[in-house]
């Protein structure tokens, strides 16, 4: 089914520090069609209306994790977000929430970095390797498939209310990337990644509100992992073996 | 000014396998215009190849074969000797990514499994699912996190300083701030990626302008090969998002709109696995002979797969089908039509990396070793950017470390520097009457239409006159953002200069040679002439534009012969 041209109204955060003026929303009009995407929108404003935009992209097909933002209420990726599915005449679209913003749509994400570095975010293996690849059963493989499959975008970082309040929480993204180690059966760095995450800026502060989980663009489920981690804590805790 | 001893530019496979090398070695940082993990390498999906040789399937395999399947997949213009290097270091660059936590798909015995590729004799391509550089790019930045690489992300490489026959560093813009900077270096290596956003229909990010190759090809350092543009079969419909050639690995099959398997009248052998070029051609015939769906396109049938191996195998061009164009594969076939996808050509170097410019080098798709030659094998792409991303990195630390320290000299950089920011600063006020945009669709539009996978004289004319009449309307554009902070339209401005050279090369090399040979399809010359055409081309940037030049393909022991499959 065709949906005819029409055109929808765009509301663009705008910031630029330099300028010392305060942020606002500047109002475009874009024509789209059925498969117009949010993205392709922001392209077009920037090349016929306004050149002066900023924002992120690079893929344009959800794999890069370049153009998160807020987009009528949620965190999505723009490049995957079409806009006759969004089911509404106007579109606003702000830079990810609780990130410093460097000009429009364009956020800081110094502080999502540090905190996956934080997690000693590499497979750890403490005994020699083999000459050819180490052995991992397809079942073995499985229990990392979701975790590997993030982009990190940051649309669950910044969806995340915890992170919002306590800058030092590792937050969804480091903690899925934790959770991917732990659950690799290559992964040889045992308690001590356990020990990384065992702490109130680590797997605790979850309350279990699943942002992460409903912002997710690829269908993941930090949550689920936080949960995993927790489990595996508890009991090394109560066995007195952490 | 900001000095290391290697400087690598491109936080992409080729860029960070480079920098793990040498960074052990000497001080080394990566500059990259996005962060790492953004890299278009994290797009390749189907998988990287090596002879393992670790299913029944392929027990047999070995590099040899590997080798002569690339040659034989290159119409020869691949240089053997380049190849046998990638195809022997592969089995242990392989390994090397695996250990570093590479997640690949497993055999039942927990071995890396092995797909079958176009053009390769047995199923030789370890793929993770259909995310195998995503995966990939991921685990070789957590490596580079591990070591503790320094890596300047959203910095954009403007140009080369250049110091008489010696590469002495960069100069390149913060984008975040705009502040353009120097990096001093005794080695730069270039890792920036191809060029396909010359063309209109691209399967790659909005990254491949090609940037790397332009400022070396401005820097006087000759680019090959150029008119050798891969189109690979596949690409989605619309928006020319990479379906990959898995899909047909696995077992899919290419349908027209009578419901024929047209691939039997084409490659009756190797059918859907031809190499990417003769599929292209034959999807191209199809539809430019009626065969094809009515919007331009054939289909790409993966029902028969059935549902389970659909989602464990290619879990994410089902995702990109069903977000991209509504179509869940389980159900029904995908609408394709060949798209841009790769650069064959680059700069002009060898195996290690080495350029005619003194401690510069280049690896991955910006870089011409030649491993690919006139058409590159599926699953060759991921393998080029580990092995010669790693031999790069190797070479220019022991450049580094048989070297005097330059650092004390600044004289070249500074006036690098300075003769950069007049230019940026004359280009971000640029106030003429010609607006960028329009000019980069036409570029775009032209390459896309003249310089296709089937080629004439007269269309390749028509199209070298056109870039032509572009560069000179360059020259007086107007620009609309004019803020230092974030600003895309001074970088896409600057980067259609030199997207415009690029694509004068391409026409340029392709309207001389007058043969066919892999990509490069002359409708007016059909045969390969290897008597006058087994050669390399060069392109010289001079004022007046680009001067062509060849050289000789080296052969070890395998003498071209026809193609068939």
């Amino acid at each position: 089914m065709m949906v005819a041209k029409q055109n929808i109204t765009f509301e663009v955060y705008r910031y630029d520090p330099d300028m010392g003026r305060e942020p606002r929303y500047d109002s475009y009009q874009v024509p789209i069609e059925e498969t117009t995407t949010v993205l392709e929108a922001l392209y077009y404003i920037l090349e016929r209306m306004d050149g002066s935009l900023s924002f992120r992209s690079s893929c344009r097909s959800a794999v890069c994790g370049s153009c998160a933002m807020f987009i009528n209420g949620m965190n999505r990726l723009a490049c995957r977000t079409q806009i006759v599915a969004l089911n509404s005449r106007e579109v606003r679209i702000a830079p990810l929430p609780h990130l410093p913003v460097i000009k429009d749509l364009v956020v800081d994400m110094a502080g999502f970095w540090e905190k996956y570095e934080r997690v000693r975010p590499y497979l750890v293996t403490t005994v020699a390797s083999p000459d050819k690849e180490w052995l991992q059963s397809e079942e073995e493989r499985r229990a990392i498939e979701e975790a590997i499959d993030c982009i990190l975008c940051a649309c669950c970082h910044s969806s995340c209310t915890m992170s919002w309040w306590d800058k030092g929480y590792l937050g969804p993204a480091a903690l899925l990337k934790a959770y991917r180690f732990v659950a690799d059966s290559r992964d040889q760095a045992g308690l001590e990644r356990l020990r990384l995450v065992a702490n109130e800026d680590g797997v605790f502060r979850c309350h279990t509100i699943f942002n992460c989980t409903e912002d997710c663009p690829k269908g993941l489920s930090p949550t689920f992992a936080i949960q995993e981690l927790k489990k595996r804590v508890l009991w090394k805790k109560l066995t007195f073996q952490m | 000014m900001i000095y290391h001893q290697v400087i690598v530019v491109g936080g992409g496979l080729a860029g960070l396998r480079a920098a793990l090398e040498a960074a052990p070695q000497v001080d080394t940082a990566v500059l990259s215009l996005v962060h790492p993990v953004r890299s278009h390498s994290g797009a390749a999906q189907g998988g990287i190849n090596a002879a393992l040789a670790n299913m029944e399937a392929c027990k047999d395999d070995n590099p040899e074969k590997h080798a002569f399947d690339t040659i034989k997949g290159s119409d020869f213009l691949a240089d053997q000797d380049a190849v046998e290097i990638m195809t022997r270091e592969g089995p242990a660059c392989i390994i090397e990514l695996e250990h570093w936590g590479v997640p690949f798909s497993r055999t039942p015995q927990g071995k890396i499994a092995q797909r079958p590729f176009g053009g390769a004799g047995y199923p030789r391509t370890c793929y993770a699912a259909d995310k195998t550089g995503l995966y990939i790019l991921h685990t070789m930045y957590e490596q580079v996190v591990k070591c503790g690489v320094r890596v300047y992300d959203e910095w954009a490489v403007l140009s080369l300083i250049r110091d008489g026959d010696t590469c002495r560093g960069v100069v390149a813009m913060h984008l975040p701030t705009g502040q353009i900077e120097a990096f001093q270096a005794e080695a730069v290596i270039f890792a920036t990626g191809g060029a396909g956003r010359i063309y209109s229909n691209s399967t790659n990010s909005h990254i491949c302008t090609g940037d790397g190759m332009f400022i070396a090809y401005h820097a006087g350092v000759p680019l090959k090969d150029m008119e050798f543009i891969q189109f690979h079969p596949t690409a989605l419909l619309r928006t020319n998002i990479l379906i990959t050639e898995g899909a047909r690995g696995e077992g899919g099959y290419l349908v027209n709109r009578l419901g024929e398997r047209f691939m039997e009248k084409y490659a009756p052998k190797a059918m859907e696995l031809a190499p990417r070029d003769i599929v292209s051609r034959s999807i191209q015939t199809e539809i430019n002979e009626g065969r094809g769906f009515e919007d331009g396109c054939v289909h790409l049938d993966l029902r028969h797969l059935g549902r389970e191996k659909i989602l464990e195998r290619l879990p994410g061009i089902r995702a990109i089908a069903m977000d991209f164009a509504g179509v869940d594969p389980i159900e029904k076939p995908i609408p394709i039509h060949p798209g841009q996808h790769y650069t064959m050509g680059g700069i002009d170097c060898n195996y290690h990396g080495e350029t005619v410019l003194n401690g510069f080098y280049a690896a991955g798709e910006c870089a011409c070793v030649s491993v690919h030659g006139a058409n590159r094998l599926g699953g060759n792409s991921l393998l080029e950017t580990v092995v010669f991303g790693k031999l790069s990195g190797a070479r220019a630390a022991e450049f580094v470390r048989g070297k005097a320290s330059s650092q004390g000299d600044a004289k070249a950089v500074e006036r690098a520097l300075a003769r950069v920011v007049a230019e940026t600063e004359k280009l971000r006020s640029a106030d003429g009457n010609e607006d960028p945009v329009s000019l980069r669709l036409e570029m775009q539009k032209t390459m896309a239409d003249k310089v296709g996978i089937f080629r004439t004289k007269q269309e390749l004319a028509e199209g070298l006159a056109a870039i032509q009449a572009l560069q000179k309307r360059y020259r007086e554009i107007r620009l609309n953002g004019r803020q230092k902070r974030f600003n895309l339209d001074l970088l896409r401005s600057w980067e259609l200069k030199g997207m415009l050279d690029l694509s004068e090369a391409v026409v340029a090399g392709a309207l001389a040679r007058e043969e066919s040979r892999g990509s490069h399809s002359r409708t007016d010359f059909p045969k390969r002439d290897d008597v006058n055409w087994l050669k390399h081309t060069l392109a010289f940037h001079t004022p007046a534009g680009a001067r062509l030049g060849y050289k000789p393909v080296t052969i070890t022991r395998f003498q071209p012969e026809e193609r068939k499959y």
